[in-house]
């Protein structure tokens, strides 16, 4: 197999421009000057300063990991710039009104409305341009029924006593080499808060977006749903077309207290770097979530950008009857790489988890899933269910299984299915002896493979998510 | 609505079909037997563009047109439909999403607008009852943990929804029990409407009690050595294919 299926997977990134918009960017380099700079520009309180510098100093004496299934080249960490912000944020626009028409336009230009009559019903939003947080919507809606939705730059400032409280919580500043970086040099990113008892009433989303050239991304997310609160969150990103590669390293941390319930779905779109593997974004991501008493926290990824991608959406299910979930599809193609996956760390009595992990193969490009399942001795009636299925289309791409399983509790119960199958010539013939075109088909077939991840994506982005994975796989086939 | 002409393929390098001569008027059943190796499915897979199936030389004309100019998806849209003899899986794609795709493609081709989801609806669920194949099968994944049978009725079922103007049934009888074999038939049977052609390849005299054919022809060493009406394929079943295969040596 075949050029057919080789030549399908082949369409434009359409979220590659490069907007002209004048920043304010920091010279490369990294040092303690670099994290005070940062933390002076967003006025932030000095506690957060020794927070960050704390981070730093742990990061100068930590390695950079290699045990994942991916190669670069080794990354200069004092070539790039960590800071980048539009000049015309400078004087923090109040509203929209006072936003630059220029980056109103980037946003429609990606299908992002952002005005609020505009926008998507029952979708707020927060804008992440480079480092700044550019606008957030309905956040006066949100706040009159007690939920907070801001940049966490303005919540370090404005709330302090619960940043204080849950930011670190879950990712350590120590917790690994990209997490200890992000905790020194993070600039912009969300905050949540559902008080007690709340069900959000919209889809709370970030989108993010880089922009200027030779810049990081360092954006940290920390969600806190108070006991019994419900919310349902979706980031998506897009970054510009370039030659270089460029590193986004985020954190998000997720705490769900008793009864609470945080869905957190992503449609990860970075520019994936060119057909000959060119360029593209080096997406090292540290996605954890922390479930009490009763709490569900549930992770959807679709992730079909990034030059190379290694991230482990985990969750801690810390209190008794607590659930866990990881959905993910994975699609790679031409040159790019994921080592992607979960863990569940079982800590609670009676928890729950479920991994559903999909990944898709094309081109030379190679996917893994890398999962961790622990169940400690403290888990009495734990119980896991992990399914892992790989696609491949054509014969020139790799897909790998990496499950870790630790049990130290005789009563847990583990399931592990792993499936690895093709997209057949046979089906491809099925579908264009019914008339169906070769494109069609593969789109057709791969997202027949995603259907049980793309059900549980809110309903407008399960569209899109289909929608992508037909743009990326276009020319995989032909 | 089909002529072809001095038709050489190879398969895999080898050569299958050696000359192959064959005329298909509307409305005609043809039957194509042949012991095995004869190249039967070749036959099938060759004129729907099968990859793999490569043309040698010689000519092939569907509704005049030229059909090796016709991409595989080209020719199913302009009413060449195969019956596969073994129809693959296609996991979590429902076969509703699947077949309203594939007739819509054919609408449009034939200048007809998308059927709407209702009238879709109703037209699969008619479809599904003539083939004995319970409308719960519309909503799981393309013969995905279907028996053998039941794909064979799936198979009959597409044919109906995408109303083709040549069928070409490979081996549909083989792993048919008696009754699937009769709802099969009698599928087959109510699509001849007189203008509407079939070629029927099978191994067995069975089959053709039940559709009855306009022509038998024998197959051998890769083309046609005779050709008769129904009552050759009692012969054959009665005296096998050897003494054929000795006079075409």
């Amino acid at each position: 197999m075949s050029e057919q299926v080789e030549s399908l997977i082949r369409k434009e990134y359409a979220a590659g421009f490069h907007s002209a918009i004048e920043s304010d960017t920091l010279a490369p380099g990294l040092d303690e000057d670099t994290v005070r700079f940062i933390s002076a520009q967003k006025q932030e309180p000095e506690w957060m300063l020794d927070w960050r510098l704390k981070a730093f100093r742990a990061w100068q004496e930590m390695a950079e990991p290699t045990w994942a299934h991916v190669h670069y080249p080794e990354i200069d960490f004092k070539s790039i710039s960590y800071y980048s912000a539009p000049k015309s944020m400078k004087d923090r626009p109040k509203s929209l009104d006072e936003v630059d028409p220029e980056l109103i336009a980037t946003y429609e230009k990606l299908g992002i409305p952002l005005h609020e009559q505009a926008a998507l019903a029952g979708v707020a939003m927060d804008v992440v341009f480079d480092s700044v947080s550019v606008v957030t919507t309905f956040r006066e809606k949100l706040r009159e029924v007690g939920v907070i939705f801001c940049p966490i730059s303005d919540a370090i400032r404005e709330y302090p006593e619960l940043v204080k409280k849950y930011l670190g919580s879950v990712v350590p500043q120590k917790d690994n080499f990209y997490a200890a970086l992000n905790s020194a040099v993070f600039s912009d990113g969300s905050f949540v808060y559902i008080p007690k008892g709340v069900r959000c009433p919209m889809e709370l989303s970030t989108y993010f977006r880089i922009n200027e050239l030779n810049t990081g991304q360092f954006e940290r997310t920390l969600i806190i749903a108070d006991e019994g609160s419900h919310v349902s969150y979706l980031e998506g990103c897009t970054a510009p077309m370039r030659d270089e590669n460029q590193l986004h390293a985020a954190v998000v941390e997720l705490v769900a207290l008793d009864d609470a319930q945080i869905k957190y779905s992503t449609v990860q779109n970075w520019y994936p770097g060119d057909k000959e593997g060119k360029g593209g974004i080096y997406n090292f991501v540290t996605k954890r979530g922390v479930a009490h008493k009763n709490a569900r926290i549930s992770w959807t990824q679709v992730e079909t950008g990034s030059a190379v991608t290694w991230k482990y959406p985990s969750c801690i299910l810390k209190g008794d009857n607590s659930v866990g979930e990881f959905y993910s599809v994975a699609l790679t193609n031409n040159f790019q790489q994921a080592d992607t996956g979960t863990k569940m760390i079982h800590l609670g009595k009676n928890t729950r988890s479920t991994i559903i992990a999909k990944g898709i193969s094309a081109g030379r490009s190679n996917s893994a899933y890398r999962g961790l399942v622990r169940i400690n001795p403290t888990a009495e009636g734990a119980r896991n269910y992990t399914q892992c299925d790989s696609l491949l289309i054509g014969d020139r791409c790799g897909a790998h299984t990496f499950p870790y399983i630790e049990t130290k509790n005789a009563s847990a119960v583990i399931e592990h299915e792993a499936t690895t199958s093709k997209v057949s010539d046979d089906q491809l013939f099925l579908c264009q002896q019914r008339g169906l075109d070769a494109e069609k088909a593969v789109s057709m077939i791969v997202n027949g493979f995603c259907r049980e991840v793309f059900k549980e994506l809110p309903m407008e982005f399960a569209v899109e998510a289909g929608k992508l994975l037909e743009v990326s796989l276009e020319g995989s086939v032909g | 609505m089909l002529e072809i002409h001095e038709l050489f393929a190879k398969v895999e390098g080898k050569q299958i079909l050696n000359g192959l001569n064959l005329s298909i008027k509307p409305g005609e059943v043809h039957a194509i037997m042949g012991p095995n190796g004869a190249g039967k499915s070749t036959l099938g897979n060759v004129l729907t563009g099968r990859a793999g199936y490569d043309v040698v030389s010689g000519e092939v004309t569907f509704n005049g047109k030229n059909l090796f100019e016709l991409e595989v998806e080209e020719r199913a849209r302009e009413g060449l439909f195969l019956a596969f003899q073994y129809p693959v899986e296609i996991p979590g794609v429902s076969n509703m999403e699947f077949l309203k795709a594939s007739v819509d493609a054919r609408r449009k081709h034939l200048g007809l607008p998308d059927l709407s989801s209702f009238d879709f609806m109703k037209l699969a669920r008619e479809c599904s009852q003539k083939v004995s194949l319970d409308p719960a099968f519309l909503k799981r994944g393309v013969n995905e943990g279907f028996s053998g049978g039941e794909k064979k009725r799936n198979e009959i079922m597409q044919m109906m929804l995408l109303e083709p103007g040549l069928c070409i049934l490979d081996e549909t009888d083989s792993g048919l029990d008696i009754d699937a074999l009769q709802v099969v038939s009698a599928g087959v049977n109510a699509m001849r409407d007189g203008a509407r052609s079939f070629i029927v390849v099978t191994h067995y005299q069975r089959l053709l009690d039940f559709i009855v054919p306009d022509y038998v022809h024998v197959l051998a060493n890769g083309k046609i050595v005779r050709t008769g009406d129904k009552e050759l394929a009692k012969e054959l079943e009665a005296k096998g294919y050897g003494w054929l295969e000795q006079e075409s040596v």
